[in-house]
């Protein structure tokens, strides 16, 4: 029992992680429709970020946090403005593909930069364990769920409430009636941009806190696919979900199937779901009216 | 040239648009909405009249059209090729044809985005309740989907978002389209207290000429591209060829294809 529970935290931990990269996921696919490849080397910018401006520049953390997402942003948005908003109006798979471009580029520079062994630094996170009853529960595991809730609730919040958020979401429905409303497409892509890196930015320090600095990090932005097919390629509260149910899978797969399928378990959901039910569990249904 | 004596709120002068560099919609279009004029812009398909109304509020551009010629002026400004959002920040607001509502946002939400260029959400609510107001059946479906809306909810939904915005030009692209007639009713006593109770100068695109012209000041008839006949609302009632040709209203009798011939000759003389 002990086991399950702490093997419950580290899943719910990880699908927080995932969940957080998928959310950025799903805000620029709402905005623009974009299948954003790049999305998991966010991540991995996020982890390598947080370890430059804390390790290596010496910031303390909360300054370090900071920092890490005005760099993310500023990137996101030079992204956006210079790669992405020069092919608005092309077809939605040139800009696809350029997101595949994107992330070569973004796993080239950090290689370049910090080079391909793992780094490790001290975590903001506390180090220490919790006991639970029978089981012993990573601090910094169990810390990381509430933070990535808060985030992914601040979004949710976003999409429902603000002006933006509302013309994200206007956008995705029918742009040429958002544009007839005076909603500035370049505007709200740029928003949608910058929070995707907010939201991945912060899932890599998390990660940078709970497994260490490495390019493998990229790998788990690979995760994001499996997750948003999961639950649903526009959904937020889709993106919370399908996180933790991959997550979750992961973990007990691995220990109590076997070592090795839990890598692959994620992309057997992925199958299921489009096989079943291709917008996912949250996912946004052609509304047809009778 | 209009029927109205103060300069004009919105006027179109020679204008040209083109279509992916070749195709020309447009061709030599001149027309002028007074303030506070209702006018309606007549014409069978394809004459031109949504491309009128695109060019007018900036929406060529996603569809690769563009104003090759000539000016269009809001409020003594030229507008012609400025970016749509900046146009609806002037004051001129397109309700599509087609309603085009928002299908996942709910009836509330629709209208806060029709309210974007107002920027902060002060006196939103006020707004959202004076749409209500004009459309009490919007009011009874505020947190549904608007995708569920019937189709005459659907461009009351429309127009709310137009209403949201305070337009001082209004252009509408076939409020009729698709409704039965004690709807066309509604909607269309809705747009006449738009009018005068907002104060907002409406630009009316419609097939439904007998409609148009009854809420209508002052009236244009495009063919081809340009106006081939324009005059004071009820001038175009009385007109013959007007009555024959867009109010159904023939002097009774079947008509031989000679005479369609000859409305076709009659036609290209006018134009």
């Amino acid at each position: 029992m002990d086991i399950f529970l702490q093997l419950t935290v580290s899943g719910l931990s990880t699908g927080m992680i995932y969940a957080l990269a998928a959310a950025g996921f799903v805000v620029i696919y709402k905005a623009s429709d974009v299948i954003n490849f790049a999305q998991g080397d966010l991540l991995l910018l996020g982890t390598y970020l947080i370890f430059l401006s804390v390790a290596q520049v010496g910031l303390p953390w909360s300054l370090g946090v900071a920092v890490t997402l005005l760099l993310a942003v500023a990137v996101a948005l030079a992204v956006e403005r210079l790669v992405l908003r020069p092919l608005v109006g092309e077809p939605i798979i040139s800009m696809i593909m350029v997101t595949i471009g994107l992330s070569s580029v973004l796993r080239g520079v950090t290689g370049a930069i910090w080079g391909p062994n793992p780094r490790s630094f001290d975590s903001f996170l506390p180090a220490g364990d919790i006991v639970l009853g029978p089981a012993t529960l990573s601090t910094a595991r169990l810390l990381s769920i509430p933070i990535a809730l808060a985030v992914l609730a601040g979004l949710g919040l976003f999409f429902r409430h603000t002006r933006d958020g509302i013309a994200m979401r206007a956008i995705a429905d029918d742009q040429q009636a958002a544009l007839s409303m005076g909603i500035s497409i370049p505007r709200v892509f740029g928003v949608a941009w910058g929070l995707a890196a907010v939201s991945a930015a912060i899932g890599g320090i998390m990660l940078a806190g709970i497994v260490g600095v490495s390019p493998n990090v990229a790998s788990i932005g690979l995760r994001v696919f499996p997750v948003v097919i999961l639950g649903g390629l526009d959904s937020i509260a889709g993106a919370v979900i399908g996180g933790a149910v991959i997550g979750l899978l992961e973990v007990y797969v691995g220990f109590y199937v076997g070592h090795g399928l839990n890598l692959v378990v994620p992309y057997v959901v992925l199958v299921l779901v489009l096989m079943v039910r291709p917008y996912g569990l949250f996912g946004k249904e052609i509304i047809e009216r009778v | 040239m209009t029927g109205a004596e103060a300069a004009p709120l919105l006027s179109l002068n020679n204008i040209e648009v083109l279509y992916d560099d070749v195709i020309l919609v447009l061709r030599g279009l001149s027309l002028e909405v007074a303030e506070g004029q209702i006018a309606a812009l007549l014409g069978s398909n394809g004459a031109g009249k949504t491309t009128t109304l695109k060019a007018t509020s900036g929406l060529l551009h996603v569809e690769d059209g563009e104003v090759s010629d000539g000016t269009i002026v809001f409020d003594g400004e030229e507008i012609q090729g400025m970016d749509a959002h900046r146009i609806v920040e002037k004051g001129v607001f397109q309700v599509l044809e087609g309603r085009r509502v928002f299908e996942h946002l709910t009836v509330r939400e629709n209208l806060l985005a029709g309210a974007y260029t107002r920027g902060t959400r002060r006196g939103l609510e006020a707004e959202t309740d004076k749409v209500y107001e004009y459309f009490p059946a919007l009011a009874e479906r505020r947190g549904q989907a608007a995708g569920y809306l019937s189709g005459g909810e659907q461009q009351m939904l429309a127009l709310g978002r137009a209403l949201m915005a305070s337009p001082r030009m209004m252009l509408l692209d076939e409020p009729s389209l698709g409704l039965a007639p004690m709807l066309v009713e509604n909607i269309f006593g809705a747009l006449r207290r738009i009018n005068r109770e907002e104060g907002a100068t409406i630009l009316l695109v419609e097939q439904n000429a007998r409609i148009a012209l009854s809420v209508a000041d002052y009236g244009y008839i495009m063919e081809g591209g340009r106006v081939v006949l324009e005059g004071d609302a009820e001038e175009l009632r009385a007109n013959e060829d007007v009555k024959e040709f867009y109010l159904g209203l023939g002097d009774g009798g079947r008509r031989s294809y000679r005479d369609v011939k000859h409305y076709r000759r009659r036609k290209r003389w006018l134009s």
